[in-house]
């Protein structure tokens, strides 16, 4: 895929002066101050940011699990109330029903269609995550990437035209976040969902997005949106792609060398 | 598996057969060193088994005493445990029943015997009630307890889905509250086995804890006695186990990582 495929044509989502502050034991903290973000249609947007900084806050936000403290978010021109099948959130694997089968968790959204969709989608999706073989395990049965390629399936199964992700890949060990990235990557190239992809991994945004989103800290706003302009898939060693990626390291203030 | 880590099958079936056997041992010994008249060795108590089967009395009072508790620890299951899944589900509910319910639950449930009385008279029904009183609030507090710790996780999954409130709360937070809702009913059952014998002993004359203190009563047969206490604790042990085994169904298993 090209660069100028996935330029933003249409607006997805758009966040307007969103405020939250949290009011717990009669202090008030201020967590989001003031964000303002556009994301367009099928685009991938990672958000990034030190940790603590209310990068989930503000993705629960646009699921709508949270209302802000004023300003407003808009999917497709209307202000988000509440959460809706049509955006998926994907938590960490933990997010799995550990009561269901493979199959079970992945049929658990379609229970408005009939049964035969049922059957056809939940096979789709068990393919396209490649756990065939497993269709009747439990979630104890399978590894943390098998948990999560679950969870991702779970959530495609019901056609969102949003997923909005979690730091996904967080509790996974290095060798299959590498792996999950690519499919990831391959899933949304198929499925063409727009995807809001919260991670502190610098790296994984930059590998993944089409624009990188940079939090600041608490309360935390958008300081700055960086656009990847390398084409898929991308090498990790080019020099567009280091310059991008200390630009954001830069950005944060964080030193070149550890 | 690794044989250091896991029991071999043979050691799980024999271990608990020869501590068994042990204790018989000491038993008998006990009884012959001590030259007892009045406490019987084990070979007297099997004698008084035998008589018992032989009369048709031992089936007939294990029937009895299983029925009773049935009926009870069922009547208590069967409205325990939604009323606790709603206490669990309207914690504002909760709040307003929950100092009542905090209140009579450390009340043992031999102490409503003289109020059982009063509403039931002596019989059946006493017993049935006394054992449903002992189940009730164990069951209850396992549903609050089990909905309260589902994961915030599973429960904002469900309604990402799309689901209502009493979906969520059928294929959410139920299942997901199963496996300490299953401890909860196990607890229940053991304590209303307990608490079998003391209504039998004053409701009924019949079952298992009316043998206790009727073979007592009408000439001291403790052979008898004993015998009956013997089989109050194989039963007991026997329920435990079925129940145990109910965690090793899939859908609850996840809820039990540490038994087997």
């Amino acid at each position: 895929m090209t660069v100028a495929e996935s330029v933003m044509t249409e607006t997805k989502l758009s966040a307007q002066h969103v405020q939250m502050v949290f009011t717990r034991d009669g202090k008030s903290t201020p967590v989001l101050n003031d964000v303002n973000l556009e994301v367009g249609k099928g685009e991938f947007l990672c958000i990034v940011g030190p940790s603590g900084c209310g990068k989930s806050t503000l993705l629960s936000t646009i699921g709508g699990f949270l209302s802000p403290s004023s300003g407003e978010v808009k999917i497709d021109g209307q202000v988000v109330s509440g959460p809706d099948p049509r955006r998926i959130f994907v938590f960490q694997e933990r997010g799995v029903f550990p009561w269901l089968t493979v199959e079970g968790n992945i049929e658990f959204g379609l229970f408005k269609l009939s049964r035969s969709e049922r059957r056809s989608r939940v096979a789709h999706y068990i393919q396209m995550v490649g756990l065939q073989g497993f269709e009747k395990s439990y979630p104890a049965e399978l590894s943390g990437g098998m948990k999560q390629r679950l969870e991702v399936a779970r959530a495609l199964a019901v056609n969102p035209d949003m997923l909005l992700l979690d730091e996904p890949f967080g509790a996974l060990d290095s060798i299959t976040r590498l792996i999950m990235r690519g499919e990831l990557l391959r899933i949304w190239r198929e499925e063409r969902n727009t995807v809001i992809f919260v991670t502190h991994d610098i790296d994984e945004a930059v590998q993944l997005a089409d624009r990188v989103a940079v939090m600041s800290g608490r309360p935390a706003n958008i300081q700055q949106i960086v656009k990847i302009d390398i084409p898929h898939p991308r090498d990790i060693s080019a020099p567009r792609y280091l310059e991008l990626r200390n630009g954001i390291l830069e950005q944060l203030g964080l030193a070149h060398q550890v | 598996m690794n044989s250091l880590a896991e029991p071999r099958k043979w050691e799980r079936f024999v271990w608990p057969v020869l501590a068994s056997a042990l204790f018989l041992l000491l038993w008998h010994y006990s009884v012959v060193w001590s030259k007892t008249k009045v406490f019987p060795a084990p070979l007297a108590v099997e004698k008084g088994l035998a008589e018992l089967a032989r009369k048709g009395v031992l089936w007939a009072y294990m029937g009895d005493s299983l029925r009773r508790v049935a009926l009870g620890f069922g009547a208590a299951a069967v409205i325990g445990i939604p009323f606790g899944l709603t206490l669990g589900w309207y914690p504002a509910v909760n709040q307003v029943v929950n100092p009542v319910m905090q209140m009579l639950r450390p009340i043992s449930p031999i102490a409503w015997i003289p109020v059982a009385i009063l509403l039931f008279g002596v019989g059946n029904v006493t017993a049935v009630f006394l054992i449903f009183l002992a189940a009730f609030f164990p069951i209850v507090v396992a549903c609050i307890s089990g909905v309260a710790n589902v994961p915030a996780i599973y429960r904002r999954a469900g309604r990402n889905f799309g689901l209502t409130a009493p979906q969520l709360l059928a294929r959410v937070v139920f299942p997901a509250a199963l496996p300490q809702i299953l401890v909860g009913l196990r607890i229940s059952l053991g304590i209303a086995w307990l608490v079998m014998v003391a209504a039998e002993m004053i409701a009924v004359d019949s079952g298992l804890g009316y043998l206790v203190i009727d073979a007592r009563n009408s000439g001291k047969r403790y052979d008898l006695v004993v015998a009956a206490m013997l089989m109050i604790g194989i039963i007991g042990l026997l329920l435990d186990l079925c129940f145990r085994r109910l965690g090793n169904i899939k859908s609850v298993r996840w809820g039990f990582r540490d038994e087997s």
